[in-house]
């Protein structure tokens, strides 16, 4: 499985977001380079205020870029204007952080699903069709959209709100997922079955996944590719393997110390 | 939804609040149908007119009569002896007539007179009395036995060669029954200065400044919250130009600029919609100020950011994202505006710029018209008070229902 093999899919040139001007200049996201191929999951790891959640919303178009340029599938990307952004969001969707404010509380949960499948297209299906695409997607996360129907987000408990995160996306079924940390705010037990969700994506849809994550033993768990970011740079990234059992840079080497482990005495001097 | 409306409905102070509006708007609601007289009708021909029932002097005569064996006239005998002429009585009584000191201390008013027509005789030694003082006493002693005798009263009506004839004569003891009395009006509140009735006037004013309060807020609310959620939601130079118009909407005093309207609106123009419109465009600058604040913080969260990968269009976004989560803030504020919209009326037409005075009157202006004619000096109190009275329960009952809805909303704030 070379890179060469893979289509381009998400590159960057240059990336930079700059907040604010003059003495309250921030630079979120600095210079950086990157080449996201189809079919893969990277993750970008690193601490908090590093400028992960800066660059996926760069990448996802909710922000503007300050300089440089993101291309799609080899070509610059064009997302000036509502339609061209519609068009663009048809390939690329998110998960979030919170799957409790990832929800419009004031809409049951049919709503979010029948959005995606308006989405596709299918706006003037029968219910039944709708019905079923949306059982599917349901039972493609483990839940049974027959108790869920009908239900407001705040009736759900985190673990299920964001399966249904991941069954929207399955009905959307967008060429690049970035999943901005969709486990952290999720008990380890809910952890692993969403990670597999994500390989299960990946795997039956060949979905690219842009894995955003503070917590490099879960990056090495499920990724191909591994971006390590400090201060708005990549500081190192390469397979996953080569990354973090044989780690280059200082800073990745601190992030895999950080990682407790069960057997051994922790080192917490460099926490 | 519904769990909202309960938690709200639980909260003590929304509810007092509830009932103490919803009680105002219901009485003025209510009234019009058993009081359908004209509220700006001049019913008396006279400036203030006390409290109470007033009944036709015509219809009592005419009235059917029972005989009644009530003392009326002796029970009030001595409001109709002046003081000087009481204190005569008991000189007279002293020297004159055989009466000791104690039994005068003891007598009332009525004994006094009882006392009086058992010993006055005019033929008895009146030794130093003067001549015209005897006289005096001769007068005076007529006066109180017309006074105190049963004698009919005779009613006399012009016959038709224009010479007066005997029609009826009523005695003390015939009493009227107010039912019977054909022309009768209780004035619960009096008349004001121009002989209005002044509950049934007041009845209308509420539900005049009511109106202006509600137009008001709607206006203030409605202007203030869509420029709110426009310049919040989409920010950038748009937001800029709108909050230096909100700024400078701030910065202006808003009553000096609502006294400035208008007075140059002019008498004629001024009525009820447009004086509610004028307060309605001055005071919507918090409103947009706090609904921006609260958008530019939802504008970023997941679920808006969510919404816009969904391919919600940018209306839609603001409608079913951003609305729902500042609609109870906005709620809130217009039960505010309502109130002040129903304040800035008042002074408005304490100041006498209300609106035009022909047709409607608003609490703000009965109170411009008492003042006007002192109804404060001479303690025509009806004619003012229950005017305070109703703003200030408005006022109250809005502002505690704010008080519940916040702790309802914002439940830090409860205790």
């Amino acid at each position: 499985m070379s890179d060469a093999k893979k289509a381009a899919c998400l590159q960057g040139k240059g990336v930079t977001k700059v907040f604010g001007f003059g003495d309250k200049k921030t630079v979120a996201v600095d210079h950086v380079d990157f080449d996201f191929r189809e079919g893969e999951i990277i993750s970008i790891v690193g601490e908090s205020g590093s400028g992960k959640t800066t660059l996926s919303k760069m990448l996802l178009g909710l922000i503007s870029v300050s300089e440089g340029e993101v291309l799609f599938q080899g070509s610059p990307r064009d997302i000036r204007g509502g339609r061209k952004k519609k068009e663009y969001w048809k390939n690329i969707q998110a998960i979030f952080q919170d799957p409790f404010s990832s929800y419009n509380m004031f809409n049951k949960i049919d709503s979010v699903l029948l959005d995606c499948i308006n989405m596709r297209g299918g706006k003037n299906l029968p219910y039944e069709e709708k019905f079923k695409m949306m059982s599917e997607a349901c039972s493609f996360v483990n839940l049974e959209f027959k108790e869920l129907t009908n239900k407001y987000p705040f009736e759900l408990s985190g673990g299920q709100m964001q399966r249904l995160m991941i069954a929207r996306i399955f009905l959307l079924k967008p060429k690049i997922l970035l999943a901005d940390e969709p486990t952290s705010m999720i008990d380890a037990c809910s952890r692993s079955t969403i990670l597999d969700m994500l390989l299960k994506l990946r795997d039956e849809i060949n979905m690219t996944v842009i894995f955003i994550t503070h917590d490099i033993g879960l990056a090495y768990y499920i990724s191909d590719q591994v971006y390590i970011m400090e201060h708005g740079k990549f500081v190192e990234h390469g397979p996953a393997e080569d990354c973090i059992i044989h780690p280059k840079a200082e800073y990745t080497k601190r992030l895999i110390n950080d990682v407790p482990k069960i057997y051994e005495e922790w080192d917490l001097s460099t926490v | 939804m519904k769990n909202t409306l309960r938690n709200i409905f639980h909260s003590p102070k929304f509810v007092i609040g509830f009932i103490i509006f919803f009680g105002l708007l219901a009485f003025t609601l209510i009234y019009p149908f058993f009081v359908a007289a004209d509220p700006l009708d001049m019913v008396g021909q006279g400036n203030f007119f006390k409290p109470g029932t007033y009944v036709s002097v015509q219809d009592t005569v005419d009235a059917k009569y029972y005989t009644l064996n009530i003392q009326a006239k002796s029970s009030n005998l001595g409001d109709h002896i002046e003081e000087k002429d009481k204190q005569d009585m008991r000189d007279w009584l002293l020297n004159y007539g055989e009466v000791s000191q104690e039994e005068l201390d003891a007598a009332d008013d009525n004994a006094l007179v009882v006392l009086w027509l058992e010993h006055y005789d005019e033929k008895a030694k009146q030794k130093g009395l003067l001549a015209s003082k005897k006289k005096a006493y001769v007068r005076l002693n007529k006066e109180i036995v017309k006074l105190a005798s049963d004698a009919d009263l005779i009613i006399a009506v012009e016959n038709e060669d224009g010479e007066l004839e005997e029609s009826k004569s009523v005695d003390s003891k015939q009493y009227v029954n107010t039912k019977d009395i054909a022309n009768q009006r209780k004035l619960v509140l009096g008349t004001d200065n121009f002989g209005r009735d002044v509950l049934t006037e007041l009845v209308q004013a509420t539900k005049v400044s009511l109106k202006i309060g509600l137009i008001a807020g709607t206006v203030a609310t409605l202007i203030g919250l869509m420029l709110g959620l426009l310049s919040g939601y989409i920010g950038g130079l748009f937001d800029n130009i709108i909050i230096f118009i909100t700024n400078l909407f701030t910065v202006i005093p808003s009553f000096v600029l609502l006294i400035l309207i208008t007075y140059s609106v002019g008498q004629n123009a001024r009525g009820v919609t447009l004086i509610a419109a004028v307060i309605g465009l001055t005071s919507w600058t918090w409103t947009c100020r706090s609904v921006r604040s609260q958008v530019i913080s939802l504008r970023n969260r997941d679920h808006v950011n969510l919404s816009k990968l969904s391919g919600h269009s940018m209306i839609r976004i603001v409608l079913t994202d951003i609305l729902p989560y500042v609609a109870s803030y906005v709620v809130m504020a217009f039960i505010l505006q309502i109130s002040s919209g129903i304040l800035a009326e008042a002074q408005l037409s304490m100041l006498g710029l209300g609106p035009s005075t022909t047709s409607t009157a608003t609490l703000g202006q009965m109170m411009n018209w008492a003042t006007m004619y002192s109804a404060h000096l001479n303690g025509s109190w009806w004619a003012y008070f229950p005017v305070v009275l109703v703003i200030t329960l408005i006022a109250f009952s809005l502002n505690l229902m704010n008080t519940g809805l916040d702790q309802v909303f914002n439940p830090q704030l409860r205790d």
